[in-house]
This record gives structure tokens, sequence and C-alpha cells, in this order.
């Protein structure tokens, strides 16, 4: 591994290491480009995941405190924890289920094919399905990605076999165990997938593609890259010509430590890029850097997620095998007849026992809801997700008064539900239960949605610099050596 | 003269902490209200704990988990208290409010009185602390032996996983 100086102006600082971050690093490595990656969490491997909810959650949870507000019921019930995202190396890779699905043709130009819509901030992308194919035809081969480069879908489990059926029955027809970056058999020097069942905790067999124990060690057998975990990143530096210069990080041992640099890459997920960049404010950018705009931490999404439960008179066993390898997409589709734009998938999902008690239905408690936990056993789950709006009001702000364990503000997220999120929920809820209904579900539930696991939108791409932060490179509109190079 | 003042405005005057600093020293508080019935003490009276370990029951009922496994979620209660003052107090205030709701001994009175009181002190801390710790990784629902009674198979990665143990054994489906 590569040990740079701090004051090396030749490096290109990379600010995070998971799907964003980690894959960057190793691309540009395997060009031989000298890279410093920063990561704020610790490195967790392989051999430290438990098949444990709890203890999992609090080894690798990102549970800096955050605050909440608007009318999600996120905000209610889980006022500290507005997403679901990890702090450890690889990132939220290391959670993730694995789902790898390609944008639509019209999900690229959202504002042209939906019009006008109120409440809504929507823009077309600067970049086309076409723009992407070759690149999403790379990543589906350095993923392995089922379904895709002649790599077989994963078998179907109990949880999937139920979705199917009711699918089917109720005339679906796009129906089967997903592109998941999950192998499926051995490839790329990882095992197959065991249907271990636990994907949220860490992949114990390391068949689902993590930048963990894929991309970084790629980059490290390059001799290119200088990882440095529990380097949490506190402020991007600029020089006076408005380059930026290098950042300032805060050590495992919380010195605060400057690195030099010619690049700077942040990858932080949605919530900490956004306030990475309001945190960075100097006289010359004082609303932040690349923030010209005023784009940044505006049109904050999360995706329309839900999740429906279906309880049924026989066993299920809906933990055992893959989480997420199951699929509906037939209503992945505009048909504005439904009452809103854009489309969804449902997806299978399981929790075990102790989440299941803690997020099928959050501040719960009496008979009706210890009913459905006793039916755990005969349970089958789908998770609902969707485009939803982006609106300036959704976003990520710097707490008025609220300090981190660094002295710097903590994060505000703030969101409201737009019209259409909520007809595209109604209308997932509905078909969802209809699935379950169709093969004897004696009652299926409606559960809200998780805090948040697909962050999105705070450091938008446009075509315009007034329409948001960066252009069709990621680079940011403002700042030439500045990249955002995540899904913010 | 001036009357003297309450425990509980004491308390609002003070500040949890210092209330805490108090009792931990064992002095003060009893010297303000010499009339108070509340003991300045960290140990749960056995009233309080057998409320706290049947009021687990009425907020998550389950038949297949024992008094014993609630319990553990009350010895967790317990310890907390043990090194926690305002923590002991918060228990023992509500368990006291708890009992005023139901007109009595909340413990001794009908089923449905029971859940009436409960729903009645649902906004407070005393039972959103009760019920968040039940539903969270100190509850019941994290105990590996309550996972057996429901079914649910825990770590599987030491077996090989599922892949061979039934990952798509469902048998009851209808026929395409």
């Amino acid at each position: 591994m590569a040990k740079y100086e701090l004051k090396d102006d030749s490096v290109v600082v990379i600010i995070g290491s998971g799907a964003g971050g980690g894959t960057l690093a190793n691309e540009l490595c395997q060009k031989g480009i000298k890279v410093v990656l920063l990561e704020a969490g610790k490195r967790i491997e392989i051999k430290d995941f438990v098949n444990d909810e709890w203890p999992m959650f609090n080894k690798i949870a990102w549970l800096d405190k955050r605050t909440t507000s608007g009318s999600w019921r996120v905000a209610k019930n889980f006022p500290n924890l507005p997403a679901w995202t990890v702090k450890a190396v690889g990132g939220t890779t290391v959670h993730w289920a694995g789902a790898s699905l390609r944008f639509k043709e019209q999900e690229f130009r959202a504002r042209s094919v939906y019009g006008e819509i109120a409440g809504a901030n929507l823009l077309d992308w600067p970049i086309s399905l076409a723009d992407l194919e070759p690149y999403y035809a790379r990543a589906e081969d350095k993923m392995g990605v089922t379904g895709t480069n002649n790599i077989p879908r994963l078998p179907g489990n109990n949880n999937f076999k139920v979705l199917a059926a009711g699918a089917k029955k109720i005339g679906y027809k796009q129906v089967h165990t997903g592109n998941m970056a999950i192998n499926s058999q051995p490839r790329d020097g990882r095992s197959g997938c065991m249907q271990i069942g636990f994907c949220f905790e860490g992949c114990k067999s390391g068949a689902k593609w993590s930048t963990l124990y894929t991309e970084i060690p790629k980059a490290e057998a390059t001799g290119k890259l200088d990882l440095r975990p529990e380097s949490q990143v506190l402020r991007i530096l600029h020089n006076d010509k408005g380059k930026v210069s290098g950042v300032v990080y805060a050590d495992k041992s919380g010195k605060h430590v400057e690195q030099k640099a010619r690049v700077v890459c942040v990858a932080a997920n949605s919530i900490e890029s956004a306030r990475l960049l309001l945190n960075s404010s100097s006289n010359t950018f004082p609303n932040g850097l690349a923030n010209s705009s005023g784009q940044v931490g505006r049109n904050y999404m999360r995706h329309m997620t839900g999740s429906v439960y279906g309880f049924f008179p026989n066993e299920v066993h809906m933990y055992r095998g893959t989480t997420m390898a199951g699929i509906i997409e037939d209503e992945a589709i505009n048909d504005p007849k439904r009452g809103f734009v854009g489309g969804y998938h449902m997806e299978t999902i399981s929790l075990g026992l102790p989440f299941m008690a803690a997020f099928l239905d959050p501040g719960a408690w009496g008979r009706e809801f210890t009913d459905m936990l006793d039916q755990y056993n005969r349970t089958a789950g789908m998770w609902l997700v969707g485009e939803d709006m982006p609106r300036q009001s959704n976003c990520v702000t710097l707490h008025a008064s609220e300090k981190d364990q660094f002295g710097l503000p903590i994060p505000n997220v703030h969101f409201d539900d737009h019209d259409n999120d909520v007809a595209m929920r109604t209308h997932a809820y509905k078909q969802g239960s209809a699935v379950y209904n169709a093969v004897g579900a004696t009652k299926t539930f409606e559960t809200p949605p998780y805090p948040s696991t697909h962050n999105l939108g705070t450091n938008r791409m446009s075509e315009k610099p007034r329409d948001g932060v960066v252009n069709k490179w990621g680079q940011t509109h403002d700042i030439a050596n500045l990249f955002i190079s995540d899904g913010s | 003269m001036k009357k003297p003042i309450n425990r509980r405005q004491f308390l609002q005057a003070s500040g949890l902490a210092l209330a805490g600093a108090a009792v931990a020293s064992g002095t003060g508080i009893l010297l303000l209200d010499p009339t108070a019935t509340w003991a300045a003490t960290t140990t749960l009276d056995a009233h309080t704990t057998q409320t706290l370990i049947t009021m687990c029951r009425y907020v998550y009922p389950h038949k297949v988990i024992e008094d014993a496994q609630y319990g553990k979620t009350v010895e967790g209660f317990t310890k907390k208290a043990s090194t926690d003052p305002a923590f002991a107090k918060l228990l023992q205030d509500g368990v006291v409010a708890l009992d005023a709701a139901a007109n009595g001994k909340w413990i001794e009175v009908k089923d449905e009185d029971k859940l009436q009181a409960l729903k009645s002190i649902e906004p407070s801390p005393f039972f959103q602390t009760v019920r968040g710790t039940l539903i969270g990784a100190d509850g019941p629902y994290n105990l590996p032996a309550v996972w057996k009674q429901f079914g649910y198979e825990g770590s599987s990665w030491q077996f090989g996983g599922y892949l061979a143990r039934g990952f798509n054994d469902i048998k009851w489906l209808p026929a395409e």
C-alpha cells in the first residue's frame, strides 16, 4: 500500500470509500494515479461480520447525531436516524442488498416526459441512457450482476416464491430474482451465494459485491492507493485562485490533519457530501463550496419506499436466503393513468425477528401488533421502491446550534412527501397487498418507510450551472478540480 | 416564612444531574422536604419491579415469551437504575403514575382497565422508555431463546447458510 506525504499536492483525494469513492479509487489507481482515500469509519473485514442484526447495526451504521424535520414519519419515529447508511470502509456497499438496476430511458428526461409538476423541481439529466450504457455494461461485469454478462440469476428462495406466485396470479409478467450484484456462482475470486440471509449485516461469504473486498484490495494491489480509515474529513480547502487545494480531516486520535491534493472527489453519501460542502464555506464561498446555484443540499430524495408484509396460514421462513433476490418490474413504467408519474418496483425483503419488531410498525404496541409478530414464521415481505419527486424544500442543512464531536454543525434532514410520492405509495401498497392476497394471505400490513437507505439528489447534475451543482462529468460547475462522485 | 420547596420543584430547579449528585451523596433533599415519602434510592422496590414485568407483557403480549424473558429487560432497568438515580426515579414515578391511572394498584385491576391505564400514559417518557427498550436491542426480541420460540433461526453462515437447508423448501403454494 502506498503512503503519500501530507504535503504531496499531486495526489487525488477521495472522500468516502463506498460505491462511488471505492470504485473511483480503483479506477484511478489502475491508471497509475496516486490516490489518498479518506474513510470516516473503521476497516471492518468479513471475519468481523456477525449474522446478528443489532450488533452489526451498532458496528457499522452511521450513528453520528443528525436531526430531522418535516412531515415524514421517520422524523417522528427515528428523529435522530434519518438515514440507514454505513460508517466503515466499503461504506454503504457493506449493507446494501445488491439490487443493480439501470435507469430507464425516460427517467433521464423526467422534466420533459412528466412535464411541469407543482411543488417539484424536476430537471432533465444532461446525460442519456445511451451515454451511460457502456459504463453500465462495464459496471455490471465488474460487479458480477446476475442476469447480465451470461451470469445466471440467483435461485429463488421461499420469500421469492410467494411473491412470484402472487404476482403471476394477478397478471404480472416481469417477475424474476433480479439483477443482483451477488455471485450466483463463484466469480472474480469470490464464492457463490450460500443463501445466508444476512445481506444487510455484511455478506459473510463475500458473494455480494462490496468495495470493501473487491475494488479496494484491487486498488491496493496497484501500490497506488493510500487508504486511511478513521479519517473523517471536516473541511475542503481552497487557494486564492478558487481551486481546491486539500482537505482537513480528523484522524483516529481526533488530531486535525491537512492533506494537500490536486483534485478532491467527494463521495460521502448524500447527507455528508452536502454537509461537507456547506461546512467548507469561506470568505470566497460564503454559502459553501460549489454552491453558486444555491442547490447544495436541496432536492434531497430517498426513493418512494414502503413495505408490505403478508401473513399466511403456512410457513414461509422469509429470512432464509438472499434478502432481495426477487423483483416485479411491471409497475416500473410511466403511466400517469395510475394517478402519478414515474414507476416503482416491488422487491423481496425480509428482516430478522429483532428488526421486524423494531421496524414493522414503529411506535406500535399491544395485541394487534404482537399478533403479527407471532406469525413471524409465516410472513412474506416485499419492499416498494420508486422514483420520488425532487423538491427545493426537501433538504440537508446545517443545524443552527447543535455541533458534532469535532465542533462542526450537525446536519438536519427535512423531508415532506410530494403528492406524487403519496399517490405512488398508495398504489404500490394496494398492488403489493393484492399479490399476497392472491396466494391466500390472511392479513397484509403496510409498513411505512424505514430510515432512508437510498439517499439522493443533494448535489445534483445539471446542464446549466444555475440549476445544479455538477456538470455531466460530476465536476462541480464552480470549481474545476472538485468533483462529486456519489449518488448525491 | 418561605414555604420549603418540595421535591419536584427542587428537581426542576436543580436539574437532574444535580439531583443525582445529591442522591449519591445522601444529603440535602430529605432535609428540604421532610414529609417526602420518596426514598433517595437507586434500588427499585419489589412493587415497581413486578409492575414493570407485567407491564412488559401488556405492552408486547406474546404467549410464547416467558415472564423471565420479559424480566431480562427489567433486569436491565434495575442495573441501569443502580447507577442512574434519574432513571430510577423515572421508573418509580412512572409506576406511581400508572397506579394512579388505574385508581389502585395497576397490577391488580382487570385486563381492560390495565390497557386503558397504559393507553392514558402512552405519551409519557416513562411509557416510551419501557416500550422503546422492549422493542430494541435490550428487549426480548433480541434474545436467541425467544428467536427459537418464534421460529427464527438466527445466525446461519456457520451452517453454510440455507443453500442446503431449506431456503426454497416451500410446498404449499398453488401450482402454476
